[in-house]
């Protein structure tokens, strides 16, 4: 019997290749391609009055030099805007080359190609722009106050207002016993992949088909954007996904000016070109995440249970909006969580900043979300003197109520119902994980020392599983190997292994004879992309209704092979053979030899098949319902997400003379339905909790007034090293399978960043006895908050907050 | 991220290496290259010419004697740190060395190379300049020794002249009565730090005789400053704490994107109280171990 390797800890296949160094990426394609660079703006708003590039053209090497001027048809139009939204109603996106205005520092002037990029770097030294500046709006208090504008034909520096109601917000809130007021913020980080952006071209002239190879989280949306730029049928344009060093949201937006620019210099230069970011470029002109204010106001009863909660945020993003609103709808409807809140009001304003873009970065708003959700719970809490696990009990989704519908809209702008999941269960797993209850006698040993120490939970609700569809061809080759392609593309997650764990359990065939290719738009043209913790749920589901086609096909085959009843048989090792018995056996890939009338004997398969005889005489070879060949496809399509959760849970101490933060216990409960490859999953929650850690403690994108990025280097952006990630996290499993899917699971990618603002913040507030209501934090700033709040000695019970007047006091 | 362009040259004499030197007004000399390059990809730096001093004989030298350990200019930190009679002769060196940035760049980075960079913030300049050491340089005009004392004049600016290469470091070895500690406190594990101190201290029985610490990242140029009256009556949480204000009397602490100038302060008072303790307590365990012997 082959053993199933649904839910087996399968060893990655695609380790040995990345970590020996063997990875291919676009950067290592097409060696000899003409290399490329990037004027970049260093004035984060200015007209640009003038560019020369004489000094450029007679340079050695220098093969072409670009500039808006140069670009004609589609490509001299703005970039697309990607998901537009009716409230998106002051959408702007950026030129592929500056058009009179750049509007951040990093924004593409000119393009430059050359024989290498050292070259190319030269070349770019040598263009001179004649610009008038103009003020700069930078953060979002500057943005709010709109004495400067981004876009002078946006009014207020808003692109987008969006409100949401459910009951009636404030009127709960007035008629509530208790009220409270929040002020929260969250800082600017980014996805900071190892490899940033990266795209090759060529252009083959007698075929008069253009080949991109791009690091990309979307072959098939490249595919499109640049077809369609450059004026060519998508039917002349391959778009393949190397491996790719990482992804982490940033990469799914496109097409980037680069994206466009090098297929074009490709076409006409007919010699293959390349970009390749670096470093420098990754920081100023990708893209950021995060940065939000906001103002809750929340109404409850004596138990903390909430009656009305109104949220108010203002979203900065940046200098354009291509991505449209997806990350502020996310905030604002992911942040109720495990919550029912009887009455909800949400309204945002997505404002425009002389900053880098922002665009989805791994959570995608969520972690603003649960940061503005979870401080809310803590303070109800400590105003209400309960422990906080109580206050979220009181407000939790109960497991008999699903699927359980907030009456909002989603981001793939379908109601948020929530499929399925057992927040209590997971509360009481986080309790005993972190050693909840008994943490009050840790910290009194601990204070006995001398040492303080702090405790933070915060729970979190995921969207996953996003729609509208992937799809999967699964072929069996005559030699019995498997080839199976599905289109969305593979950035480092373990795609191979666990889409072949899915085949090799419905074909009965050796894990080792699959192969599995991602993003190859010649394989499978039609997909949608890597993002929204959604390749297991979306391709792995297609992955697996096309292989229980090939699995049926080829029991039908077998069946007429070997005269037997399709229903008698089984497949094991890759042989079919009628179940309980010893009788003759037939292998897939005979089948797969039996499946195509065309028998040319090439090899022995071949051979040993002319012993079977399939088909009816009186049919045609292939019949009327039938294809040649031993292929499944299919493609899944979900009517809405799934809806995976978690908590976390930390202990953090803090060093009373230094503020220095460490982390004591990092635990973690994650609910994603059946787990494919347990392994995995763990392996997404430690690289999802080592980047909330340093989104948490230590990563920020610090602008300065005139909107230059101080710290544009890993030298000064301070993604954690492995010393600032806790050496273990305490994992715990619980599986409600999604009723949406076949498999019944849920998304793993995004969850492990998603609450750590949120509980590093609690876990702060904790040990200092003081409000944290901006995050990130450094230990400087905690020794500034120190000296504000001139705490002595900690009270940590107590968190002060002000309480606005009651109900009574209000009305006149 | 790529170097604007310059011509390389990779003597095999120091002799040559000094000649082209002395020939290019705006060469630079490559030696670990860990600050260097760097600066070049990012095109803050752009000489005319690298000196590559890599193929130069004889300069990866550690050499131990009972005065103290002479470090060649080819001499990687990690030899330093591996060098077993070095550590023992000078205990300081360990200490800092284990928090020069990652062991990734301490195989590469050179110690001397460090020293003539001259940056504030790095370790080494300032145990150099808490030890009272000194530097060897040649240039075609011949060698000379430039003290500790006389060696970093501004920011990243040393007394060097433009045709001179440091081909050796002296470091003192641990004086009879003497204790070495050192501590710093970075954002992440190996970053350069906000804040850090090296002390020397020496004592006479339980008597402090000599106490003075190195300052990194909390003023222009390493700073060392004299600390001997504060611990005139003993060496107590009172004396400490006083001797962290005597130490920012006499530095400037500012503020960049990761820390306030008030925190560096605070850190100056907390790392010397920390520091000045562990120096006097290695001091007052070597002379108890000696007297065991």
């Amino acid at each position: 019997m082959t053993t199933k390797l649904f839910g087996a800890k399968v060893p990655r296949v695609e380790d040995d290749r990345l970590l020996r160094g063997n990875g291919r990426y676009a950067d290592d394609l097409m060696p000899g391609a003409l290399e490329s660079a990037v004027l970049r703006s260093p004035h984060a708003h200015a007209r640009i009055v003038h560019i020369d590039v004489d000094a450029v053209l007679d340079c050695e090497g220098v093969h072409a030099v670009y500039t808006y001027e140069d670009l004609t048809g589609p490509m001299a139009a703005p970039l697309p805007l990607l998901i537009p939204h009716p409230a998106l109603t002051h959408g702007r996106t950026q030129y592929a080359l500056a058009k009179d205005e750049v509007n951040y520092v990093g924004e593409a002037i000119a393009f430059v190609v050359a024989d290498d990029r050292y070259l190319a770097e030269d070349a770019i030294g040598k263009i001179k722009v004649d610009y008038e500046f103009l003020p700069p709006v930078v953060g979002i208090d500057n943005a709010r106050k709109a004495e400067r504008l981004v876009h002078d034909d946006v009014p207020g520096n808003i692109g987008a207002r969006l409100e949401q109601n459910v009951g009636d917000a404030p009127a709960a809130i007035a008629a509530a016993p208790h009220r409270l007021e929040l002020d929260l913020v969250i800082e600017r980080s980014a996805s900071t992949p190892m490899e940033g952006r990266a795209v090759v071209s060529r252009w083959d002239p007698d075929q008069a088909r253009l080949q991109v190879w791009s690091s990309t989280q979307t072959s098939t949306g490249v595919r499109a954007a640049v077809a369609a730029q450059l004026g060519l049928d998508l039917g002349q344009v391959d778009v393949i996904t190397p491996d790719v060093g990482g992804g982490f949201g940033v990469k799914i937006n496109h097409p980037w000016p680069e994206e466009l620019l090098v297929p074009l210099a490709a076409i006409a230069l007919g010699r293959p070109v390349r970009f390749t970011e670096d470093r420098r470029e990754h920081f100023i002109s990708s893209a950021h995440e995060r940065q939000q204010v906001q103002h809750i106001e929340v109404g409850f009863d004596d138990d903390g249970r909430l009656l009305g909660l109104d949220v108010e945020f203002w979203h900065d993003h940046g200098a354009y909006t291509p991505y449209g609103l997806i990350v502020p709808i996310i905030t604002s409807t992911q942040l109720l969580g495990p919550y029912k809140p009887d009455n909800y009001r949400v309204v945002f304003e997505s404002l425009y900043t002389n900053t880098v873009i922002v665009t989805p970065y791994r959570g995608a708003g969520r972690p603003q979300g649960v940061y503005a959700m979870e401080r809310t719970m803590d303070a109800i809490a400590a105003y209400l003197k309960k422990d906080r696990t109580e206050i979220r009990a009181t407000n939790f989704i109960q497991p008999d109520e699903f699927p359980y519908d907030h009456q909002l809209v989603f981001q793939d702008g379908r109601p948020l119902v929530y499929d399925s999941g057992d927040y209590p269960a997971l509360l009481e797993k986080i309790k005993a994980l972190v050693g909840w209850d008994e943490f009050e006698q840790f910290r009194t040993e601990m204070a006995a020392e001398g040492r303080r120490v702090g405790l933070g939970l915060a729970c979190y609700v995921e969207g996953t599983g996003v729609g509208p569809y992937e799809g999967a061809h699964v072929q069996i080759e005559t030699s019995g190997n498997v080839k199976v392609a599905t289109g969305l593309t593979s950035q480092g997650q373990g795609h191979q292994t666990v889409f072949a764990q899915l085949v090799a359990d419905v074909l009965g065939c050796s894990f080792e004879d699959i192969e599995i290719v991602t993003g190859d738009t010649r394989r499978m043209p039609y997909a949608v992309g890597t993002f929204a913790s959604r390749a297991a749920v979306m391709s792995g589901s297609a992955i697996h209704l096309a292989a229980t086609r090939a699995r049926e096909k080829a029991l039908r085959i077998a069946a007429d092979a070997l005269e037997a009843d399709a229903a008698d048989l089984e497949i094991v090792d890759g042989i079919v053979s009628v179940k309980g018995t010893t009788g003759p056996t037939i292998s897939l890939g005979t089948l797969a030899v039996l499946s195509n009338p065309l028998r040319y004997a090439f090899d022995e398969v071949s051979k040993a098949a002319t012993q079977f005889s399939v088909g009816r005489p009186e049919k045609p070879p292939v019949a009327e319902d039938d294809e040649p060949g031993l292929e499944g496809r299919d493609f899944y399509s979900p009517e809405r997400s799934t809806f995976a959760s978690g908590m976390h849970a930390v202990i953090v101490e803090t060093d009373p003379d230094t503020a220095e933060i460490k982390i004591l216990k990092y635990a973690v409960v994650h609910d994603c339905g059946h787990l494919i490859n347990p392994m995995i999953v763990e392996g997404q929650i430690h690289g999802g909790v080592a980047q909330g850690v340093g989104g948490a403690l230590y990563e920020r994108m610090v602008y300065d007034e005139s909107g230059q990025l101080l710290n544009a280097s890993f030298m000064d952006f301070l993604m954690p090293y492995v010393t600032e990630v806790p050496e273990s996290i305490d994992i715990d499993h619980l599986e409600t399978p999604s009723p949406l899917n076949p498999l019944g699971i849920k998304g793993a990618g995004e969850a492990g960043v998603i609450p750590s603002a949120a509980v590093f913040a609690a876990a702060i507030e904790d040990a200092e006895g003081f409000p944290i209501t901006t995050m990130p934090i450094s230990p400087s700033e905690l020794f500034e908050l120190r000296r504000r709040h001139s705490v002595v000695e900690p009270t940590h019970a107590v968190v002060e907050l002000v309480e606005t007047t009651t109900p009574e006091e209000d009305s006149p | 991220m790529k170097p604007a362009p310059f011509s390389y040259r990779r003597p095999g004499t120091l002799q040559l290496a000094l000649e082209s030197l002395a020939g290019e007004p705006d060469a630079k000399v490559l030696a670990g290259g860990q600050s260097l390059i760097p600066l070049l990809s990012m095109r803050l730096a752009a000489p005319s010419m690298l000196i590559d001093i890599n193929a130069l004989p004889d300069l990866d030298h550690v050499t131990t004697a009972a005065d103290g350990v002479r470090v060649g200019a080819l001499a990687r930190h990690a030899a330093v740190l591996a060098d077993q009679d070095a550590v023992r002769v000078q205990p300081l060196l360990a200490k800092a060395l284990a928090n020069v940035a990652h062991s990734t760049i301490r195989n590469r980075g050179t110690s001397v190379g460090s020293l003539v960079h001259a940056d504030a913030a790095a370790e080494l300049p300032v145990v150099l300049r808490l030890l009272g050491g000194s530097l060897d340089v040649a240039s075609t005009r011949g060698r000379r020794t430039i003290a500790a004392e006389d060696l970093y004049v501004g920011l990243l600016e040393t007394s060097l002249r433009h045709d001179e290469i440091a081909v050796e470091a002296f470091f003192p070895a641990l004086a009879l009565g003497e204790g070495v500690a050192f501590d710093e406190v970075a954002r992440r594990h190996g970053d350069y730090a906000m804040c850090g101190v090296a002390a020397l201290v020496q004592v006479d029985g339980d008597r402090v005789v000599r106490a003075r610490a190195g300052y990194l990242s909390v003023s222009e140029v390493p700073t060392v400053i004299e600390l001997t009256d504060a611990f005139s009556v003993a060496v107590d949480e009172e004396s400490l704490a006083a001797a962290g204000e005597m130490a920012l009397a006499g530095l400037d602490p500012q503020t960049d994107i990761h820390a306030s100038a008030d925190y560096r302060a605070q850190l100056v008072r907390v790392l010397t109280a920390r520091v000045l303790r562990s120096a006097y307590d290695d001091a007052r365990g070597r002379m108890l171990a000696r007297v065991e012997r």
